[in-house]
C-alpha cells in the first residue's frame, strides 16, 4: 500500500493509503473533536464537528471521511473552525432538550464535554423545546429521544458489533429520530438481545440504565476495543478507562 | 370590590411578592391580600419524566430548602417501588432532613428576622439587617453564620454538594457516611448547641420587647396540621399526621399522610399563583390551618430530646388556658426550639455506630402505580404524590407545599397587620416593614432568592374602595 505525506497544522506526517485524515491526526495526538465518531465502529460523518480545511478546497471536508492524498495541506483548527464547532454544539443543544442539571449523564457526557472544549458559553439560536418521547419498555434500559443527537452510534454497534440491528433511524430533518425495530417499543423488541452496547456507546444521557439518578450514567466503553481486538486478534486484553 | 391590579408572571425569579391593601368608602382597611406572581410549572413539567430522576428534578425546586424535597421525593419513590430502605439509610435521611432545618431555620432567624428584633423595626432600614446586626453583636451574628455553616456541612458532607445534591434515591441514599465525616462533625459540639440555646434566649427576651405588638402579628384561630411519631411526640420523617384546632382539641389523628388528599383541598384565586390548601370538613375558607414549626410544636405530645423538651413546656405556657400558641409571632421561638432539638438529635444520630453502615440503597421495580412521600420541611409539612405507569414514567404529579399551606394564614396575619397599623393614606417604611415581617414569621419559600440580601422585593399597594390606587411602596 502506497504511502502519502501530508501537512497538518504546518507538520509533515506519513500516512498509508486509504487512511482518514482524522486517524493520522490521532495518531500523532493532534486534537479534533468528534461526537459521531468510535473507534471500531464504521465511519459516517454524521455530526461534521470534525471538519477540517484542506488548501485549495473552498469547502470544509469532515476529518472522519475524507482520506489522505499527497501533498494535501490541513489545517485542523482556526478561527473558522472553532465558530463552526462551536455553532454545531449550540446548534445539537437548541435542536433537543438538554438539560445538564438534572440529566443521568451529568459530568459524564460527551456533548457536554464538547460544549465546554469548543468554548460555547451560551446559544444565540432560539430553543426548540421540541415536544420529545421517553421509551422506558424495556426492562433495564430507557431511551429519552430529548437528549439524542443522532449520531447513530448505537445504530452501528448493536448492527456491527453486536449483529442485531435493533436500532435505525426514521423520519427526515429536524423529525429524524431513533426508533426500534419497525418503530416499536423498545420493551416489546424481539430482536434486542439486553446486552446494553448501545447505551455504553451513546454519548450523551439518551441511552441509559434505568434507576439511574442524575449524574450516575458512567459510560463504559473500553468493551469495544476488547471485543474488536478479540474478533481480529484473537488477543483477549481489557483496558479499563479506555 | 373591583381589583384592577395586572400582574404577569415573572419567571426565574424566586420571591417575587406583592401585597395589596383594600380600603372602604371609609377610608378603613377591609382586606389586605399577599400576592405570589411567579409560576413554576414543575408539576407539569415533570410528567413523561422517569421516577428516578423526580428527587434530583425536584430539588430544584428551591435553593434553600432542596433536601426537603429530595428527601421526600424519594419517600415517594420508596413507595412506588413498595420496598423498605436499609436502616443506615433512613437515619441518614433524618440526619440530612434535620441539617435542613437548621440551616434553614439559623438563616430565618439570625440572617432575616433577628435584625428586626435586636434593632426594632423602626430601625433605618439601611442597617436594620445582617450587616447592621454584625456591627451590634459581632459575636451574635457569627454564632448564627456558623450555625447554619454547621446545617450545610452536613448537607454537602452526606450530599456532596451544599445545594441541590441528588444524594436521596428511591431506595435509600446514594454513598454511605465516612467515620473521617463524623468525626468532623462532632467537633462543632458544644458550640452549635450553645447557639441553639442562645437563639432561644434571644427570642425570648423579643417577647417582652415586643409585647405591645406581639397580639397583632397574625394572632387568630385556626387548626395546625402536622406529623407526629407514634407516642405523639415530635417528627419529621415518619409518624402518621394529626390535626389539632385552635382550643387544643385534636380531631383528627394518626392519619396515614399516604391520604393526605383525603383531607386538604386547595382551592385557587384570580390574583395569586400560590394555591390556598384547606382542610376539606370544613371547606374553603373556614378550613384555614398552618403548619410549620408552631403547629409542629401545638401539636406534638413531647419532644425526644431534653433541652428541646424543657424548652417546648415553657412554649406551651405562652398559651392561655385551653387553647394552643395561636400567634404567628411564636412561630420564631418555635422554630428555634426545633434547631435545639434538631442540634441534640444530629449528636444522638452521630453517636449511633448503624450511621456508619454501607448497604444504603434497595433496589426494585414499579411495584404500585401511585406513592405519596412526605416529610416535615423546614416551613412546614411537604408532600409528594406521583402516578406513574408500569414502566415508572411519572403520569401525573402533585405537591403540596408548606409555603401554601401556610398562605391563608399569611393573609390573615397581614390583614390584622394593616388593621392594627394603617390609619391614614399614606404608607410608612415602618409600616411596610412591620407587614413583611407579619410574612417572615412564616418564612414563606418564596423568599429564598433574596434570602441573601435581607429583603424582600416587596411592593405593597393601597387601593381605595374603587380600586383606584392611592398609594404604592415598593422596593
Amino acid at each position: 500500500m502506497a504511502v502519502k505525506t501530508l501537512t497538518i497544522d504546518g507538520q509533515q506526517y506519513s500516512a498509508q493509503e486509504g487512511e482518514s485524515i482524522l486517524s493520522v491526526a490521532r495518531q500523532h495526538k493532534i486534537p479534533i473533536p468528534t461526537l459521531c465518531n468510535l473507534e471500531g465502529l464504521s465511519t459516517v460523518g454524521a455530526c461534521r464537528l470534525c471538519v477540517v480545511q484542506i488548501e485549495g478546497i473552498p469547502k470544509l471536508l469532515p476529518a472522519c471521511t475524507t482520506k489522505v492524498e499527497e501533498g494535501m495541506v490541513v489545517q485542523t483548527s482556526n478561527v473558522k473552525l472553532n465558530k463552526y464547532r462551536r455553532m454545531i454544539i449550540a446548534l445539537l443543544a437548541s435542536e433537543g432538550n438538554h438539560v445538564c442539571a438534572v440529566c443521568v449523564a451529568n459530568n459524564h457526557c460527551e456533548l457536554q464535554d464538547l460544549a465546554y472544549q469548543v468554548g460555547l458559553i451560551r446559544v444565540r439560536y432560539p430553543y426548540l423545546y421540541p415536544k420529545k418521547t421517553l421509551d422506558a419498555t424495556h426492562k433495564e434500559y430507557v431511551m429519552d429521544h430529548n437528549r439524542c443527537v443522532l449520531c447513530t452510534r448505537c445504530v452501528r454497534v448493536c448492527d456491527e458489533v453486536e449483529g442485531a440491528h435493533v436500532w435505525d433511524v426514521a423520519g427526515r430533518g429536524i423529525n429524524c429520530e431513533i426508533v426500534t425495530g419497525l418503530d416499536a417499543n423498545w420493551g416489546n423488541s424481539e430482536t434486542c438481545t439486553s446486552c446494553g452496547k448501545c447505551v455504553m456507546v451513546c454519548p450523551t444521557g439518551a441511552l441509559f440504565e434505568k434507576g439511574a439518578n442524575i449524574s450516575e450514567m458512567e459510560k463504559k466503553k473500553g468493551f469495544l476495543k476488547y471485543i474488536i481486538t478479540a474478533r481480529q486478534k484473537k488477543e483477549w486484553v481489557y483496558i479499563a478507562n479506555d | 370590590m373591583s381589583n384592577i391590579i395586572t400582574i404577569s408572571p415573572v419567571s426565574r425569579i424566586e420571591g417575587h411578592a406583592k401585597i395589596t391593601i383594600h380600603l372602604n368608602s371609609k377610608g378603613e382597611v377591609d382586606d389586605a391580600r399577599f400576592h405570589v406572581n411567579e409560576f413554576r410549572g414543575f408539576e407539569k413539567f415533570c410528567e413523561g419524566r422517569l421516577l428516578w430522576e423526580m428527587p434530583g428534578l425536584t430539588s430544584r425546586i428551591c435553593g434553600i430548602c432542596p433536601a426537603s424535597h429530595l428527601v421526600t421525593s424519594a419517600k415517594a419513590g420508596d413507595d412506588i417501588l413498595a420496598i423498605g430502605i436499609p436502616e443506615t439509610a433512613e437515619k441518614l435521611r433524618r440526619m440530612l432532613t434535620l441539617a435542613q432545618w437548621i440551616q434553614s431555620h439559623a438563616l430565618s432567624f439570625f440572617h432575616l428576622s433577628s435584625p428586626d428584633f435586636l434593632l426594632g423595626f423602626d430601625a433605618d432600614p439601611a442597617v436594620r439587617n445582617i450587616f447592621g446586626l454584625m456591627q451590634l453583636d459581632k459575636d451574635f451574628a457569627r454564632r448564627g453564620i456558623r450555625l447554619r455553616k454547621f446545617g450545610q456541612q452536613i448537607i454537602e458532607f452526606l450530599g456532596g454538594r451544599r445545594i441541590h445534591t441528588p444524594w436521596a434515591v428511591a431506595g435509600g441514599v446514594r454513598e454511605p457516611f465516612t467515620k473521617e465525616e463524623r468525626d468532623t462533625l462532632l467537633e462543632w459540639f458544644p458550640e452549635v448547641k450553645e447557639t441553639a440555646l442562645l437563639a432561644v434566649d434571644v427570642i425570648k427576651k423579643t417577647h417582652e420587647k415586643f409585647h405591645a405588638e406581639i397580639p397583632s402579628f397574625g394572632n387568630f384561630h385556626s387548626l395546625y396540621v402536622g406529623l407526629v411519631g407514634p407516642k405523639g411526640e415530635l417528627e419529621y420523617y415518619g409518624g402518621t399526621l394529626r390535626i389539632m384546632d385552635s382550643a387544643g382539641n385534636i380531631i383528627a389523628d394518626s392519619i396515614d399522610p399516604r391520604d393526605y388528599y383525603k383531607h386538604f383541598g386547595e382551592a385557587s384565586e384570580s390574583w395569586s399563583y400560590l394555591k390556598f390548601p384547606y382542610y376539606k370538613p370544613l371547606g374553603y375558607p373556614k378550613g384555614i390551618y398552618r403548619v410549620g414549626p408552631l403547629a409542629r410544636l401545638n401539636i406534638c405530645d413531647s419532644i425526644e430530646t431534653p433541652l428541646a423538651e424543657k424548652e417546648r413546656r415553657m412554649f406551651k405556657l405562652l398559651a392561655p388556658k385551653m387553647e394552643s400558641v395561636n400567634n404567628s409571632f411564636y412561630y420564631h421561638y418555635a422554630r428555634m426550639i426545633e434547631t435545639v432539638f434538631a442540634v441534640e438529635k444530629i449528636e444522638e444520630l452521630l453517636h449511633d455506630p448503624t450511621i456508619l453502615g454501607t448497604h444504603v440503597r434497595s433496589k426494585a421495580e414499579i411495584n404500585r402505580l401511585e406513592g405519596v412521600g412526605f416529610a416535615e420541611a423546614p416551613r412546614g409539612t411537604l408532600f409528594h404524590h406521583y402516578n406513574v405507569d408500569e414502566n415508572g414514567v411519572i403520569q401525573k404529579v402533585n405537591m403540596l407545599i408548606a409555603t401554601a399551606q401556610n398562605n391563608m394564614a399569611m393573609n390573615r396575619t397581614i390583614k390584622q397587620i394593616a388593621m392594627r397599623f394603617i390609619d391614614g393614606k399614606k404608607i410608612t417604611e415602618p409600616i411596610l416593614n412591620r407587614v413583611e415581617a407579619g410574612i417572615r414569621c412564616y418564612d414563606p419559600c418564596l423568599s429564598c432568592s433574596t434570602h441573601a440580601a435581607g429583603q424582600m422585593p416587596l411592593e405593597i399597594q393601597m387601593l381605595d374602595s374603587d380600586g383606584y390606587l392611592l398609594d404604592m411602596v415598593k422596593r
